[in-house]
């Protein structure tokens, strides 16, 4: 599975995307399983909201940080989210 | 003696709720206690709401409601709901039995995350026999009912010597079924499984297939399908590290309110495993002996203590160093380096011969007869 830009992406109906209070962390929940995620992360996964083409997920974070060049880096995540079955395109 | 020597103490993530022992299925690798007819008393639906906000609130997230078989409490929808509004992400463990589409919707709408549906076999005729109770055809309707109201799907199938054989049957069934993820969970020797190991444990060259089989298979379904292999510890030369380090992860009620650092700890001897109409969990987690007992390595003998290995397995299983050498703070003998390996090149052994003979002796089912029985028996020797 590749990343298509072309596409809009949404959160994964089988996981839980949640902000866990002890762990002051941002959390994947799935069967028998759990990850946890640094702030970068975690602030791409919550604009996989089934609203979003990849391109505007970095315009919006690019904005958000009044920062650019991170398109790299954010592609390469979203296709290992893609990968692990956190996010989905149709 | 065991304790904490300065152990930093982390806060639970994983909450197993043992709802109650009753189970309509008999399965003979049960991981109940062997003695569970004697725990008949159940805590209440409000225990159950404190004790879930209570371990919420140290952080557990995960929550597996299981039994026995959670869907003989009543109040099931009720505890889904509040465990949801507290943020947990929360597992239905069941046989499937008493599972119809009414209570699939209900269960959802209270806010349930996924099942884990057990499966005995492959063919109706083999897990009707192992669960001791007709299940088979309904547990395939719930399966697809499960799936067909949008529930992630856990296909659980222990594995032993009377279904090592279906391997690759078990896992055409799962793919047909649309399972998302499979457990094919090697039996584990304790309480009812202990008793029943010479009919249950298969040999080497079963084990070795069975895997081979399982692995290939987890290649064709890598997209769609997870395959969790759950390896036969007694075949290995490395015991694995039990509950991920004692009281570091998980905590487990009991049906009675009686809080366990494992789900067989019920068996080991004078840990006063605290319960929860007396305790807070916070005080059961932090200081109770019971929790406290194997954290770090004080607790240690030789070959652990001075071994390398020991914070990468913490020593192994307690239960199985106490079942297998009578004594819980023996390294398990699964490890090589345990002066004790021999019980279970031994226990390998009985179980080939009993596979050779030609009268094996029955399989003990997971009953209440059978229960009050042992626990009969043990009382006489006892008082002997």
């Amino acid at each position: 599975m590749t990343l298509n830009p072309d596409l809009i992406i949404s959160f994964s109906a089988m996981h839980r995307l949640q902000w866990e209070e002890v762990q002051q962390k941002d959390v994947i929940l799935y069967p028998e399983g759990m990850v946890e995620l640094n702030q970068s992360s975690a602030e791409i996964l919550k604009l996989c909201d089934g609203s979003r083409k990849p391109e505007i997920i970095v315009a919006d974070l690019e904005q958000k940080f009044s920062t650019s060049g991170l398109q790299k880096d954010i592609f390469n995540f979203l296709e290992i989210a893609l990968q692990n079955g956190w996010i989905e395109q149709h | 003696m065991a304790g904490l020597n300065n152990t930093k103490v982390t806060p639970p993530r994983w909450l197993l709720a043992e709802l109650s022992y009753k189970c309509p299925l008999q399965c003979p690798y049960c991981s109940n206690p062997l003695d569970y007819a004697k725990h008949n008393s159940e805590i209440s639906t409000a225990d159950w709401k404190r004790v879930l906000s209570q371990a919420r609130k140290m952080g557990a997230v995960q929550l597996g409601f299981s039994g026995g078989e959670p869907l003989t409490r009543q109040d099931l929808p009720e505890l889904v709901c509040h465990a949801r509004q507290l943020g947990y992400y929360s597992n239905l463990i069941t046989s499937g039995y008493g599972l119809n589409e009414d209570k699939i919707i209900q269960l959802k709408e209270a806010g349930l995350d996924h099942i884990q549906l057990s499966i005995q076999a492959s063919s109706q005729e083999l897990n009707d026999y192992i669960a001791a109770t007709e299940s088979y055809e309904n547990k395939k309707i719930v399966a697809k009912l499960i799936k067909k109201h949008g529930y992630p799907m856990v296909l659980c199938v222990v594995i032993h010597r009377k279904n090592i054989h279906q391997m690759e049957q078990i896992l055409n069934m799962a793919e047909e079924l649309g399972a998302d993820y499979v457990e094919l969970a090697n039996t584990q020797y304790y309480g009812w499984a202990h008793k029943n190991r010479d009919l249950l444990m298969p040999t080497k060259e079963q084990y070795e297939k069975a895997e081979a089989i399982a692995q290939a298979y987890k290649e064709k379904v890598a997209d769609k399908m997870k395959i969790y292999y759950i390896i036969p510890d007694f075949h290995e030369d490395r015991p694995k590290p039990c509950m991920n380090g004692w009281g570091t992860t998980f905590l487990t009620i009991a049906p009675d309110g009686v809080a366990l650092p494992c789900h067989s700890a019920r068996e080991l001897p004078d840990l006063d495993c605290p319960n929860v109409n007396d305790f807070s969990i916070g005080q059961i987690w932090n200081e109770s002996k019971a929790f406290n007992f194997f954290r770090g390595d004080g607790w240690m003998k030789e070959p652990c203590r001075s071994c390398d290995e020991k914070d990468k397995d913490f020593g192994g299983c307690h239960c199985q160093a106490y079942l297998l050498t009578g004594d819980m703070c023996n390294a398990d003998p699964v490890c090589s380096k345990s002066p004790d390996h021999h019980v279970i090149e031994a226990a390998i052994a009985s179980a080939q011969v009993s596979a050779l003979s030609i009268d094996e002796k029955p399989l003990l089912f997971r009953n209440s007869k059978n229960s009050k029985k042992y626990i009969e028996n043990n009382e006489v020797s006892i008082s002997k």
